[in-house]
């Protein structure tokens, strides 16, 4: 299975190294990651891929809100599934 | 495949912000094969059946959620009309029966459980006048089942000693719950053209012509067509009906992925996704708000009927492609108690009664959880029943009642029934009387179908 992960708050270093290094831990592949800074708001789209993944989405959910929470923005990971179904015909 | 990263903001916007939801999952079950002569063994027979095919539908509805990361607020069962499955008991009340079901829903942890119906268009059997008897008291000693009673049908005509009965089942119903400001009656509706595979509650049963068990879902996101129209305030209103469709389409896509991914997972069929538009009480989830945000001053104004007709059609076009199968009620709903723009228009003194019949002949379904003057009469409420099932009828449309004649209350107090039911200003009723017309009984034979002028 695919995942998108959406990562949105106040700009600070180590964003990107605390969301990769959670799903380093795992084992989640980074697909493609799509970042920018709009007035000062952080702004991520990074796809991975669960395949090999040793943890339940449930879990591997846990694991990035609590990185969010601890480092102040907000991410939500979804099944891609719900993006084809909505943005492909 | 990768996406641009404008439709994922998009996508998570219109949940995190615009209150994007499946309105619930429901499973119907057939129940056609629990009937017995003694009442009991029907209960354990259906409280077994419920048990056994819904053990798993909470589960994976929460499943799913996480997965797709939408919240998925109700689920659901619906149930074979138990006027039919009780049709072979010796016992004359079926509250046993009403009992079972709660007891089952509990117990594998749904929301709702509907079912405890009888379908009389042309006339009662048996089944259906022990059903309907046991109504006020079934509903007083169950806390989650949903009854409903189908009265007539452009088929049929309108069973018109059916529409007196159940003005006065709906008193009988408030007075049995009067401590909980009648709240038995929101758990009550009375249909013309009635349809089998209906999600939504208080009127979901598994009709006849069901499966053993079926998966039907019903989507929602008042919020995300309200923020969709927020960007073509300058367009005409074909634009503005363009917009609808757009977010229809994407709103029901979404309905569509869950019901396949729930039916798969528990091993049955997917049914219909029903195209609605279903608010609730919350800000930022209101159907009016979105007659509002296309240019009414407040709801119940002149141009009312209008804008609701052209958003009803843009929703149900937008959402016909998105979904392989499509039924159940479909179309936007307006129920009163249960939308933050509804009740406001109540009370500015806005939308009356007589303009939410109006607005029922362009929409889904009917007269939904309207809380009027306990002092209301039994015929008054049957001549409303009437009046709502005509419309119905001539239309070929599904139609519905559910009126709350509060005890004890009237035009300027409030009643509050918590959660999805909302709360409601207590609406005036015309109560020049109808008593001749409703005590006359009988049948309104079914209507021509051409010469409709």
């Amino acid at each position: 299975m695919r995942v998108v992960l959406t990562v949105i708050g106040q700009d600070k270093v180590g964003i990107i190294a605390g969301v990769s290094n959670a799903l380093a831990e795992c084992n989640i592949n980074i697909i493609n990651i799509n970042q920018n800074i709009m007035q000062g708001f952080f702004n991520m789209v990074l796809i991975g891929d669960m395949s090999e993944a040793t943890v339940s989405l449930q879990e591997a959910k846990e694991k990035v809100h609590a990185l969010g929470e601890k480092i102040g923005v907000e991410i939500r990971m979804q099944s891609e599934e719900i993006f084809t179904a909505m943005h492909r015909v | 495949m990768l996406f641009n990263t404008k439709d994922i903001l998009e996508t998570t916007r219109m949940i995190t912000e615009n209150k994007l939801d499946v309105r619930t999952i429901t499973m119907g079950i057939s129940l056609r094969d629990c009937g017995h002569s003694d009442i009991k063994v029907t209960a354990q027979k259906v409280y077994d059946k419920i048990c056994q095919k819904a053990e798993h539908l909470v589960k994976t509805g929460e499943d799913l959620e996480v997965e797709l990361g939408v919240p998925i607020i109700n689920k659901r069962i619906s149930v074979t009309p138990i006027s039919m499955v009780g049709e072979s008991c010796d016992s004359n009340d079926y509250v046993t029966l009403a009992q079972a079901l709660d007891k089952a829903a509990k117990n594998v942890g749904v929301n709702f459980i509907g079912g405890f119906s009888a379908l009389v268009d042309k006339g009662y059997t048996k089944g259906d006048r022990n059903l309907i008897a046991s109504i006020p008291e079934a509903l007083a000693v169950t806390d989650i089942v949903c009854s409903s009673v189908s009265v007539g049908s452009t088929k049929c005509g309108i069973n018109m000693d059916a529409v007196k009965q159940m003005g006065e089942i709906v008193k009988l119903t408030a007075a049995r719950t009067a401590d909980c400001d009648a709240i038995g009656c929101a758990k009550l509706v009375i249909f013309c053209n009635a349809v089998p595979d209906n999600p939504f509650m208080a009127g979901a049963f598994h009709g006849v012509t069901e499966p053993e068990t079926v998966i039907n879902v019903g989507v929602s996101g008042p919020g995300v067509v309200k923020h969709a129209l927020e960007s073509v305030r300058d367009g005409d209103i074909g634009m503005v009906a363009e917009t609808i469709k757009k977010t229809a389409f994407k709103i029901t896509r979404v309905g569509q992925l869950v019901a396949q991914e729930a039916a798969r997972r528990l091993n049955t069929q997917f049914g219909i996704i029903d195209l609605s538009l279903a608010p609730t009480p919350a800000i930022g989830d209101s159907v009016a708000h979105i007659l509002e945000e296309i240019g009414l001053e407040s709801t119940g104004c002149p141009g009312t009927t209008a804008t609701l007709a052209m958003l009803n059609d843009a929703v149900k076009k937008g959402g016909l492609m998105a979904s392989s199968y499509v039924g159940g009620l479909s179309g936007a709903f307006i129920p009163v108690s249960e939308d933050a723009g509804m009740i406001a228009a109540v009370e500015r003194g806005c939308l009356t009664l007589e303009k939410l019949e109006a607005m029922t002949c362009v929409c889904s379904v009917g007269l939904d959880m309207i809380a009027i003057p306990g002092d209301t009469t039994a015929s008054t409420i049957s001549a409303i029943i009437a009046d709502e099932a005509a419309i119905g009828m001539i239309n070929n449309k599904t139609t519905a009642v559910r009126l709350i004649p509060v005890p004890g209350k009237g035009v300027g107090d409030t009643v509050e029934f918590g959660g999805l039911l909302g709360y409601a200003p207590i609406i005036p009723v015309n109560n020049f009387s109808a008593e001749k017309f409703i005590s006359r009984g009988g049948r309104i034979p079914a209507p021509v179908r051409s010469l409709t002028n």
